[in-house]
């Protein structure tokens, strides 16, 4: 674990440091803190964040940029002889990339020597099997050229390693000597130090930035990926959703699509007029008392994991709707894991999430106009359907849109109580499947990543994304209108 | 019809609308209106002054039972509208606020168009039987609240959208449009400018031909400008009630005094 | 103003005058306060079934996974016999671990031959006939039991020649059967048990062999394979989760408080600011599977930290929980008063020692509250954590040691519990009902400190 002992050893010098800066700066005033401009503690602080944070920044950053670079010229190496019909420079790499891991884990495992790891020749050895005794399964034997690269990777990568462990820890030994030669008593120390953690401040505000770059970066490569081997019109279009691990699958979208929204259809049926009325009656009707009660027991519903859901979904509330809609009933039911065991549970989930979005919305209409409507003697009920509901309307209006966003982006409740099947059906009591029990099913098989059945996955992520994005944005910008309207 | 005060002094000639009796309203534990002896009179503008807290507005609000919406709030004594005793189990606070109306401080109008605001007592009651009905109320009403000429090319636009002089005399058009026979004003011109204040001044004078009013007032000056009887109150007790002139200046109670010539309030 | 609005009221249209007394409602208001009561109605209704879904999701939680937490086991006097173990009787510990697991077997059908002789049972399998290496008394018993027995040996060698009680583990179709989940319709098909068993099974019930004990092993214990759900426990994957909770917590608290601070204190009012919060609120709303993918491609494919750890577990769900943290923190940096920021400055402390000597401590119950359901969330939260590899049959190991605990694959908590619910056997299903009362008691646990906190310190300014 090297990094680890780099970072420690660079946090290690940064605790050197605040005692050195600490002293230096009391030693050049003679001991007395009021010739200081700051207080001592700053200078150490000062001698600190220098050390600390321009070395691990650039650690992170090195460690980003290695295995690209590596990568580019290890695979700038392999020469084409060594890419057969029927696989990419990209499968081979990873290959590669596979064989240098083994090898460093058969180091490391003592089952074979640095020199061995070095030297080997697959003429010579059969480096699969000596590889599987440490427990690296490899798909292949390994051939002359993929070895050679791997050699090379590791040899590149070890290099790199060397090399940044050397420069991270000369930037930390030069952050410590800079600051402690500009570190007298007339350096005005706080300033620095404040202006330090105020970038440092902000590095972390921009995180927030650098997921969502995250999020559409890791999205759109792997998309665009995805519609080379397959193209973008089917996907967008197709009507049949048959992936075959084989090849030759059909991956249209549209029934995945239809399972989603008659699912998120059926769960804000049962969540909004549900989650909307407990609004209504625990704000305008009910008691002190039964709302300090009812509110946070309905409230527990949102906190429940959702894999509980699930799980209610698969063993309990499937089997009764089978009991009522199957075989032995209606018969118009097949499974216990269908569209409307998921909407149903689904709406359950949401209930809370309606009531109080709700709750806060018609409690944010001004009294005054309850009074207004009283006072002309208006029922309770009359007030909240003729004034409090249409002057809450976009507020209420934004709270379902977001929800609907949480019932399109909802996970394990569809996994597990909606069935596996991706049917364009209109019957609720057959199973159909969503966009995101896809996304889990084609990530967690055994596909190969830079297959189209893999890839998907991410098609189906963009998807969701861009859907559930463009809701909140809408539904954000109406509640945020709203809330204006009354402040 | 009563040009002569002394005469309206003994109430006996005129038609007593409101009676309350032994009047008392807690608030939780405090105790907020103590031993209210008041009968309003019809057609008549009565008003209610005092320094702030004193339970004006407190009282005010038991005369229509706005006071049941405050879940903590008590009322007992004995309120009577024309003979019937309004905190009755009987009695549907519905049907009385439909009989006594209310303004309140704040122009609280409807997030709804003109139209639909002054519209909105007349449908929940039921007052008309078709649009030509519910067209002629609204147009009838906005006129006694002298707003018509305002807003008559544009009822269909927000009433939010009036400043608030406007708003306040649309509040009282949709609140006379149900046909009250009382009408309650909660300091109905505090949130107004002077010159919306003697518009809501002047409509209040007219309307005194067919409700009997009674406004809470902050101001001396306009309960004098305003109002035939006058009622003082003082923490939470009815001081001194009787005819405006003779409270403004012959006050019989020192408090009363106190509080004319500002030395409480 | 003239009379005008006084003739205008006379000679309005028809009105029905209100001549009614206010002690009887007219028809009209018996016909509003009917929508009233049942407008209401649909309220109390819509309340009622909110309650009543909890209420049967907690009963269905309760009723289907307590069972988890006992397991039927046999006490039985087990011979740990020398030319079955130790045929060289060196007590050499290569020799003994020689010894295969199915070696035990002739061990356990002893031992059980034993007890049904000493209680005068009468069955049939008291003399069936061992074929190959099974007999059909085997299915009495866990697959795990003779490893069990094998390690306890090798563990201590001079168990051998001895005779020491031993709780052995029933199978798990024994097990359902004393738990009422297999019954006697069920097993005619299945031919892992047949009815002869059962009688055996009730007869060693009566005398006191077979019995249901606390099931320490399901809390503590390693997963175990399809085979043997009787096994099968949450304990590494419990680990697995504090793994991540060290992650999350390590990382979410100091970033979200700095982001805040930044945004709440800080920032100025511009486009680059504007595009944070934006940003923010935006991130809170994604779906947190995108989380995964976004784990998958950047975490695992492009900086090639290890599939199925912890680390990389945490790291996913410190992006996810950024969000919460971040709002319930500016919710309480603004909750703090202007007046006390104006109090440091107003003694000559800089804007940051202002907020870091004042602020941050006046807004930290409220922080830790907000961070400790952003913990919670992350608990149970399990979409992203299949997509990096959290699932399967992979936490069957303890880790060795802290590095390996962040770094070694292991699950968590919720993702051990859909393992245990895509299973066929439903033995599994019970574990993962019972997998959810832990879950929910730490999750329980947790929004209880959070209610406390805010109690306690929570201010009213």
């Amino acid at each position: 674990m090297p990094v680890l002992w780099l970072v420690l050893i660079v946090f290690a010098l940064g605790a050197l440091g605040f005692v050195l800066g600490r002293r230096r700066a009391l030693g050049g005033a003679g001991g007395d803190i009021r010739l200081l401009h700051s207080l001592p503690s700053y200078y150490g602080t000062n001698v600190t964040l220098l050390t600390v944070v321009p070395a691990l920044f650039l650690l992170g950053i090195w460690l980003l940029v290695q295995p690209v670079v590596v990568d580019a010229r290890v695979s700038a190496m392999l020469p084409d002889s060594a890419i057969s019909e029927g696989t990419t420079r990209d499968l081979v790499m990873s290959d590669v990339r596979r064989i240098a891991e083994g090898l460093d884990k058969a180091v490391a495992e003592g089952a074979m020597t640095h020199r061995e790891a070095r030297d080997i020749r697959a003429e010579f050895t059969d480096v699969r099997n000596r590889l599987g005794a440490v427990g690296v399964a490899l798909g292949s034997t390994v051939g002359a050229p993929e070895l050679y690269a791997a050699q090379r990777y590791r040899r590149i990568a070890g290099e790199g390693s060397l090399a940044m462990t050397g420069v991270v820890l000369a930037l930390a030994l030069g952050g410590v000597a800079l600051s402690l030669i500009r570190t007298t008593p007339s350096f005005r120390a706080r300033n620095t130090v404040e202006t330090g953690i105020r970038y440092v401040l902000i590095f972390a505000a921009t995180i927030a930035i650098l997921t969502t770059i995250g999020i559409v970066l890791s999205l759109v490569f792997n998309t665009i990926d995805f519609f080379r081997l397959y193209p973008a019109w089917d996907f967008f279009f197709g009507t049949t959703w048959s992936p075959s691990f084989g090849g030759g699958s059909e991956l249209g979208i549209l029934p995945l699509l239809w399972g989603t929204f008659y699912i998120s259809i059926i769960a804000l049926a049962v969540s909004v007029p549900i989650g909307l009325f407990a609004a209504i009656y625990l704000s305008e009707y009910a008691s002190p008392h039964v709302r300090a009660f009812a509110k946070p027991m309905i409230e527990v519903l949102a906190g429940i994991p959702t894999i509980v859901y699930g799980l209610f979904a698969l063993l309990t509330v499937g089997p009764l709707l089978l009991k009522v809609f199957g075989q032995d009933g209606v018969g118009i039911m097949q499974a216990g894991t269908a569209v409307m065991t998921a909407g149903l549970v689904m709406g359950i989930m949401l209930i809370p999430f309606v009531s109080s979005l709700s709750d806060d919305i018609i409690n944010a209409v001004p009294q005054s106009m309850r009074d207004g409507s009283l006072g002309l003697g208006a029922t309770r009920s009359e007030t909240v359907r003729q004034v409090v509901l249409p002057a809450a309307l976009p507020g209420i209006v934004g709270a379902i849109l977001l929800a609907a966003s949480r019932a399109i982006g909802e996970t394990m409740i569809v996994v597990l109580g909606a069935g596996a099947a991706a049917n364009l059906s209109l019957n609720p009591f057959e199973a159909m499947t969503t966009v995101t029990a896809k996304i889990v099913s084609q990530l967690t098989g055994d596909a190969d990543f830079a297959s189209p059945e893999a890839l998907v996955a991410f098609a189906l992520g963009m998807t969701l994304f861009v859907i559930t994005l463009g809701l909140n944005v809408f539904a954000l910008y109406i509640v945020r209108k709203y809330r204006e309207q009354y402040e | 019809m009563y040009d002569n005060p002394d005469l309206a002094r003994t109430t006996v000639t005129r038609d007593i609308k409101i009676a309350a009796h032994g009047c008392q309203v807690y608030y939780g534990d405090t105790h907020a209106i103590r031993d209210v002896d008041i009968d309003i009179e019809d057609k008549t503008v009565t008003a209610f002054i005092g320094p702030s807290g004193c339970g004006k507005s407190t009282f005010l609000r038991c005369l229509n039972r706005m006071n049941d919406t405050i879940d903590i709030c008590r009322v007992e004594g004995d309120i009577r509208l024309d003979g019937e005793d309004i905190y009755d189990k009987r009695v549907d606070p519905v049907q009385l606020r439909a009989k006594v109306g209310m303004v309140f401080q704040k122009p609280n109008p409807f997030p709804k168009s003109i139209y639909d605001n002054v519209a909105y007592g007349p449908r929940i009651h039921g007052l008309a039987r078709c649009k030509a009905d519910l067209d002629e109320i609204v147009e009838s009403s906005l006129r006694r609240a002298a707003i018509w000429g305002e807003v008559k090319d544009r009822l269909d636009a927000p009433g939010t959208g009036l400043s608030g002089g406007q708003q306040q005399r649309l509040c009282i058009a949709r609140a006379v449009a149900t046909e009250p026979e009382v009408l309650l004003m909660d300091e109905p011109c505090s949130a107004l400018d002077p010159i919306a204040t003697a518009q809501v001044e002047e409509l209040i004078d007219e309307l005194r031909g067919q409700y009997s009013v009674v406004i809470v007032t902050h101001s001396m000056q306009q309960a004098a400008r305003v109002s035939q009887k006058t009622a003082f109150f003082h923490l939470g007790s009815l001081v001194e009630y009787g005819e405006t002139g003779h409270i403004f200046t012959n006050p019989t109670d020192p408090r009363t005094e106190s509080y004319i010539t500002g030395r409480i309030g | 103003m003239t009379d005008v609005p006084f003739t205008d009221a006379s000679s309005g249209p028809a009105r029905p005058a209100r001549t009614g007394s206010l002690l009887e409602a007219d028809a009209r208001t018996r016909r509003r306060n009917a929508a009233e009561a049942r407008f209401r109605l649909y309220g109390i209704a819509a309340v009622g079934v909110g309650l009543f879904f909890l209420a049967a999701l907690l009963y269905a939680i309760f009723s289907n996974g307590i069972g988890a937490f006992q397991q039927t086991g046999y006490t039985l006097q087990i011979e740990f016999r020398e030319d079955v173990l130790d045929k060289t009787g060196n007590r050499d510990l290569e020799d003994i671990k020689s010894v295969k697991t199915f070696a035990y077997s002739p061990l356990l059908r002893a031992a059980m031959l034993r007890e049904i002789e000493t209680h005068g049972i009468d069955t049939p399998l008291a003399d069936a006939k061992v074929t190959g290496f099974s007999s059909p008394l085997d299915k009495l018993f866990s697959d795990g039991a003779r490893s069990t027995l094998r390690d306890m040996v090798l563990a201590d060698p001079s168990l051998i020649g001895q005779t020491v009680a031993v709780r052995i583990l029933a199978s798990s179709r024994v097990d359902g059967y004393l738990k009422g989940r297999v019954s006697r319709e069920s097993i005619e098909r299945d031919k892992n048990l047949d009815a002869v068993h059962l009688d055996l099974i009730d007869k060693l019930r009566e005398a006191g062999v077979a019995t249901k004990g606390f099931n320490l092993a399901f809390i503590t214990g390693p997963d175990a394979s399809d085979a043997r759900p009787e096994q099968a426990g949450l304990g590494v994957a419990m680990l697995g989760s504090l793994y991540m909770m060290i992650v999350v917590l390590a990382l979410s608290l100091p970033i979200g408080v700095a982001a805040s601070i930044y945004l709440e204190e800080f920032a100025p009012q511009n486009r680059f600011t504007d595009i944070i919060e934006v940003n923010i609120s935006n991130l809170a709303a994604v779906p947190s599977i995108v989380f995964g993918i976004l784990g998958l491609a950047v975490f695992i494919q492009f900086v090639h930290l290890p599939q199925s750890a912890p680390l990389v577990g945490g790291l996913v769900l410190t992006l996810m929980t950024l969000p919460t943290i971040i709002i319930s923190t500016r919710a309480s940096l603004k909750a703090v008063p202007p007046s006390i920021r104006d109090a440091a400055l107003g003694v000559g402390a800089s804007k940051m020692q202002a907020v870091f000597h004042h602020v941050l401590p006046l807004a930290m119950p409220g922080i830790l509250t907000g961070t400790i359901i952003g913990l919670a969330q992350a608990l149970g939260e399990t979409a992203p954590l299949l997509l990096i590899g959290m699932v399967g049959f992979i936490a069957s190991n303890y880790p060795d040691g802290a590095i390996s605990g962040f770094l070694a694959p292991n699950s968590a908590m919720p993702a051990q519990i859909y393992e245990w619910a895509k299973r066929a056997d439903p033995a599994f299903y019970e574990r993962a009902w019972g997998g959810i009362i832990i879950l929910l008691l730490f999750l329980m646990t947790m929004n209880i400190i959070a209610i406390i906190l805010r109690r306690r310190f929570e201010r009213r300014w």
